[in-house]
């Protein structure tokens, strides 16, 4: 990992929040759950997740290690017929259809987790997103 | 042969599990599906493992639909890692074994047992592919650090590395070698497609297939040359196939070395990177992709006032549950293909032709993916999901 922080003062996203689901208030055995149409909406039309990251400097050396992140952590998270495409924001890197197309190369992703370096490092980097 | 839209069915014959992670490439025995010898076939994968399997040769195969594989090896405890890529040696008695361990392994088939007989070292990193030329006398190699390797097979199993090809600017996808000269393609992360020929034992590159002479615009992953070895296609994560013929009324060269010219492209069908493509001794293309799917592909015979051109014959939506990494036909008369993908199985299946009755694709959902497929295409910069709220489990 680098010692020094390559942008101390980084832009912070704010989160979106999270969409609150109707879930029945009554614990009856015959209570009837309203079909969350949205939900509904959700499970089926996700085949695809297009992610898109936006890296606080256009030279940013993480880019690559950032969107690996990414995908291990989707890859962890997610059913397996999930398809994921990562992608740095457009015009936010200096090397980005590079980057993108490394992030998107998956025997160089493959390769890449059989690197126990950069294994430690992701698990390193995911370890919050655990607790 | 002609085939005709909706005139052929894709049979699932079996579903081989077996290995524990996913399967990227596979191999027929050239030497199998004869009368004598029932079909044998290699598939490799992300476990480490190679596996044999082998057709029974079962007592009512005249209904292929009955016969059954079996698993017949294991070929485990010599990589460390991932295991690429494998070829068959011309007489099926060797077969060459490529990991990202940066070595490959030659295995001999002694009596149904594979001993590992040789090991090739010599790339830095990942070896991503390997292949045996026509006769049998020339290995080649290759990987991500961005060189091709041309062995020479000799006398006790040794093999002896005669050239080191650079020349790619970026990691090299696959090697293959001409069906019957010795002039080896090899196809790249840097998009293009190199042909290498040997001028006097010297190799070098004779033609680069790129962009400026209508090659591919992303990684070029696999090539495939016809029966005649006049034509080839090679398949891109740009999700198209492009179609090659060799120009052998302009000799570029005194050794007689045939450009090859770019003769059409199939766009608009796939949704996703092209893994692997293969052209089977009877002229049907398959190809296999990130989207899951099989597609084939024949000549359009109507279609020759704007050149030639390539119909789609039939597609078969989630041939597995994940990407496909490997489709290739088997030799022998039964028109078999395998494919292998990410879910970790290998499947047999047999392009069948019908006499009546069509090919009912599923159409609703076929209906569902391409409004699904034109909504995100319309709204990618808002379809933006970040860590933690793309799903309901796992946070």
């Amino acid at each position: 990992m680098v010692s020094e922080l390559i942008n101390a003062n980084p832009i912070v996203y704010e989160k979106k929040e999270r969409r609150a689901r109707s879930m029945p208030t009554a614990v009856e055995e015959y209570a009837v759950e309203a079909i969350d149409q949205q939900e509904v909406f959700d499970i089926l039309s996700l085949q695809l997740f297009w992610i898109t990251f936006t890296p606080t400097v256009e030279h940013c050396s993480m880019a690559t290690i950032i969107g690996l992140c990414l995908r291990v952590k989707l890859s962890r998270s997610l059913p397996s017929r999930y398809k994921v495409d990562i992608r740095v924001a457009p015009g936010s890197h200096a090397s980005e259809s590079a980057v993108n197309k490394q992030l998107n190369d998956k025997e160089r992703v493959a390769a890449a987790l059989e690197n126990p370096n950069l294994v430690d490092m992701v698990d390193e980097c995911l370890a919050p997103s655990y607790n | 042969m002609e085939f005709y839209e909706g005139a052929c069915e894709l049979k699932l014959l079996q579903t081989l599990e077996g290995h524990t992670d996913r399967v990227w490439s596979l191999a027929w025995n050239p030497a199998t599906g004869t009368a004598e010898t029932p079909l044998v076939f290699a598939s490799c994968s992300g476990d480490k493992t190679v596996r044999i399997w082998e057709q029974n040769p079962s007592p009512s195969s005249s209904s292929s639909s009955h016969s059954s594989w079996n698993c017949k090896a294991v070929l485990e405890d010599t990589h460390t890692r991932t295991v690429r890529s494998c070829s068959w040696s011309p007489s099926g008695k060797l077969l060459a074994v490529a990991s990202f361990d940066a070595t490959t392994s030659i295995w001999e088939n002694v009596g149904g047992d594979f001993e590992c007989v040789s090991t090739l070292e010599g790339h830095e990193n990942e070896v991503k592919s390997v292949s045996w030329n026509a006769s049998g006398t020339l290995l080649a190699t290759c990987g991500r650090d961005k060189s091709v390797w041309i062995w020479e097979a000799q006398a006790g199993n040794e093999f002896e590395c005669v050239s080191v090809l650079q020349g790619h600017s970026q990691d090299v996808k696959l090697v293959l070698w001409h069906p019957t000269l010795d002039v080896l393609f090899s196809c790249s992360y840097d998009n293009t497609v190199k042909v290498w020929a040997d001028d006097d034992d010297d190799w070098q590159c004779v033609q680069t297939l790129g962009e400026p002479n209508n090659g591919h615009s992303s990684t070029v992953w696999a090539l495939s040359f016809n029966k005649t070895g006049d034509k080839m296609v090679t398949c891109s994560d740009d999700l198209t196939l492009k179609i090659w013929e060799m120009d052998s009324t302009s000799m570029q060269s005194a050794d007689g070395y045939a450009p090859w010219r770019h003769l059409c492209t199939i766009t608009g069908y796939h949704d996703r990177t092209i893994f692997s493509v293969h052209w089977s001794s009877e002229g049907i293309i398959a190809s296999g992709a990130a989207d899951d799917a099989i597609r084939f592909f024949v000549e359009d015979k109507d279609g020759l006032v704007d050149g030639p051109s390539y119909k789609l014959l039939l597609k078969e939506e989630k041939a597995h549950g994940m990407d496909i990494n490997s489709v290739q036909w088997s030799p022998g008369e039964k028109r078999l293909l395998a494919s292998a993908s990410d879910d970790g199985a290998v499947k047999i299946w047999e392009l069948a032709s019908l006499c009546t009755g069509q090919h009912v694709l599923p159409s609703i959902k076929m209906f569902y993916l391409s409004i699904y497929h034109g909504h995100l295409k319309s709204h990618q910069s808002v379809i933006t999901f970040f860590l933690g709220q793309s799903s309901g489990n796992g946070y």
